[in-house]
């Protein structure tokens, strides 16, 4: 009896595995298949990838250059994101843990608030804002309005707020300024908090979409989530190319969700109990 | 404090010095706030009651600016056919919160029981979480394709069912207008199935197992256990997903974009994807801002009826 619970349950599991990961394996298949239509299914055979090549996936990239260009602009927009962010929150999240000064917990209720708000609320605004500061289809203003993480903010807070005072204390006597504090004591002190905000930041700055949908202009400057939304619109036929491109962006993150893994599922319990 | 303060000058610089620092850290954080976060909140309630299009010109040349007209984008929101076709989309996307809490709580689970290789299903669960929305619409476009893959393994695989024949399914998954808004829902249930099963693993996680334990002992069925126990200590982490999920169904946008783009004949169009055409193709910032205060009170609403939901009732007696 319990055997057959425990094939039961397994095979529940691995029907649910195949589920949700069915899709991007069949998309992977139709990157390396050289004929076919993904939109006519006829018979089981059509969903593997024979005839497959890999000289087409080359073929598909020379066909549409937009897509190494897309993704060149979300390797610079992550790069440059995910620096910023954890810059800022680890800079931030210093004072908020560790000094004491007036409005302090008032900047942090304040700052706690904002997380109840959809990101998508302040769109309108700030795409006049962006408008108004000329950095209307840049890539800087992909990123800038969303450079604060208050999510980032909290977990650096919690992670200087351990950190035992005899350490501050002994560079502080050796004549450490705050910012030598911050940047010899604190910041070496805080790597974990700092790799899953990474990781955060950058899967969403990787998959990010309807922002820069909004605020860029030129399709040459669009990231890869925007670029093969406009490449699936404008050349549905060329299915084999969003396929090529859709494998490219999915495999980064694929690699960086698979390694980092203990970080991520930290972070979303630790963003889940607050 | 004030003791401290009047105990002499230099003390007193120093407090200031520190505060000052404190503030320098903090500068960067709270200017792109200022600007990015907390200005749009006023000024998008304020661009409600003005009518502005920013690609309007004026007889002179100039862009018009936003000119006041009271409450008008309102009473033109309530007149609004399209409005009321997106609200009530935008509501029946909340049918999905039931399915997605349910399936993730079990799935967590089944990851929180005694099973091999949870590493390998707990990555492939949450795979289509870290995945853009844009790939995601797009493979399930193709699978919802008439002569495509969806239909295809519906027949293959129901015709073992009497009264279905084979290839006799041919459901227009996307371009039927009564069908397209569910089939896109259940993309939506598809890839957050991972997100609400880790956020559930940790609610799992931090319930002591002595209950479930003592409960068992005392002879109460696996069943029993879930019902009784599991579930309502459980009742944090269903409050906090169900107020997530609906405010994610409230607000879906990747999905519309790519798979109907709110169509066939508006059988897709919800809120944000409406307010969203009003703001960035008409540029008509004015009636997109109302509506945009309109779906946050609906957006409030639900969030606090979700609160007082959860508030009560629940395992008191422990």
């Amino acid at each position: 009896m319990k055997t057959v619970k425990r094939i039961l349950s397994y095979t529940g599991l691995i029907f649910l595995a195949l589920f949700l990961t069915g899709p991007f394996i069949w998309m992977i298949f139709v990157a390396f298949k050289s004929s076919g239509n993904v939109f006519k299914i006829a018979d089981l055979k059509d969903f593997l990838p024979f005839p497959a090549t890999f000289s087409n996936f080359i073929q598909v990239m020379k066909d549409v250059p937009l897509i190494p260009q897309f993704l060149l602009n979300t390797i610079w927009i992550c790069f440059w994101g995910v620096f910023l962010e954890l810059l800022i929150a680890s800079l931030a999240a210093y004072p908020l843990a560790r000094l004491e000064f007036p409005g302090r917990n008032f900047i942090f209720a304040a700052m706690l608030a904002t997380l109840m708000l959809p990101a998508q609320a302040n769109m309108i605004v700030n795409f006049i804002t962006i408008r108004k500061l000329g950095l209307f289809d840049t890539y800087l203003s992909i990123f800038l309005p969303s450079l604060v993480s208050v999510f980032g903010i909290f977990l650096m807070r919690q992670a200087y707020i351990v950190i035992p005072r005899e350490l501050e204390d002994a560079a502080r006597i050796d004549g450490c300024g705050e910012l030598g504090i911050w940047y010899r004591i604190m910041l070496p002190l805080t790597r974990p908090s700092m790799a899953t905000l990474a990781i955060f930041s950058f899967v969403s700055y990787w998959n990010t979409f309807m922002w820069p949908l909004v605020i860029l202009k030129h399709e040459a400057k669009y990231p890869l989530a925007v670029g093969l939304s406009y490449l699936s619109n404008m050349f549905a036929s060329n299915f084999r190319a969003v396929a090529a491109g859709s494998v490219l962006s999915m495999v980064p993150i694929i690699i960086v969700f698979v390694i980092m893994q203990r970080h991520f599922i930290k972070g979303i319990m630790a963003g889940s109990i607050k | 404090m004030r003791e401290k303060a009047s105990s002499g000058k230099p003390k007193m610089n120093q407090k200031t010095k520190h505060a000052l620092i404190a503030y320098l850290f903090l500068l960067p954080a709270i200017v792109i706030l200022i600007v990015f976060t907390y200005y749009p909140i006023i000024y998008g309630v304020v661009l409600g009651f003005y009518d502005y299009n920013m690609i309007k010109t004026l007889d002179n040349g100039n862009l018009a600016p936003p000119v006041f007209v009271g409450i008008k984008n309102f009473l033109k929101i309530f007149k609004d056919p399209y409005f009321y076709q997106a609200l009530k989309n935008s509501f029946l996307y909340l049918i999905v919160v039931p399915f997605i809490q349910l399936l993730s709580i079990l799935m967590a689970m089944a990851m929180n029981s005694n099973i091999r290789g949870k590493t390998f299903f707990r990555t492939a669960y949450y795979i289509p979480v870290i995945t853009s929305i844009v790939v995601v619409g797009i493979v399930w476009q193709w699978i919802f394709a008439t002569d495509g893959a969806m239909n295809f393994i519906l027949n293959k695989f129901l015709h073992i069912i009497p009264f279905v024949h084979a290839g006799s399914i041919s459901m227009h998954w996307l371009t039927d207008k009564n069908i397209a808004l569910f089939s896109v829902m259940f993309v939506t249930l598809w890839q957050g199935l991972g997100y609400y099963m880790v956020l559930y693993l940790a609610g799992l996680q931090s319930i002591n197992q002595e209950f479930e334990e003592a409960a068992r002992i005392d002879g109460a069925s696996r069943f029993q256990v879930f019902i009784s126990i599991t579930l309502p200590l459980l009742k944090p982490s269903i409050a906090l997903c169900s107020i997530i999920s609906c405010i994610s169904a409230l607000k879906v946008f990747g999905e519309i974009y790519v798979m109907t783009q709110g169509g066939p004949e508006h059988g897709t169009l919800t809120m944000v994807y409406y307010i969203f055409g009003k703001a960035f193709n008409e540029f008509n910032m004015g009636y997109a801002s109302a509506l945009a205060l309109v779906l946050a009170v609906f957006v409030g609403a639900i969030s606090y009826i979700n609160i007082r939901f959860f508030r009560e009732g629940g395992l008191k007696y422990y």
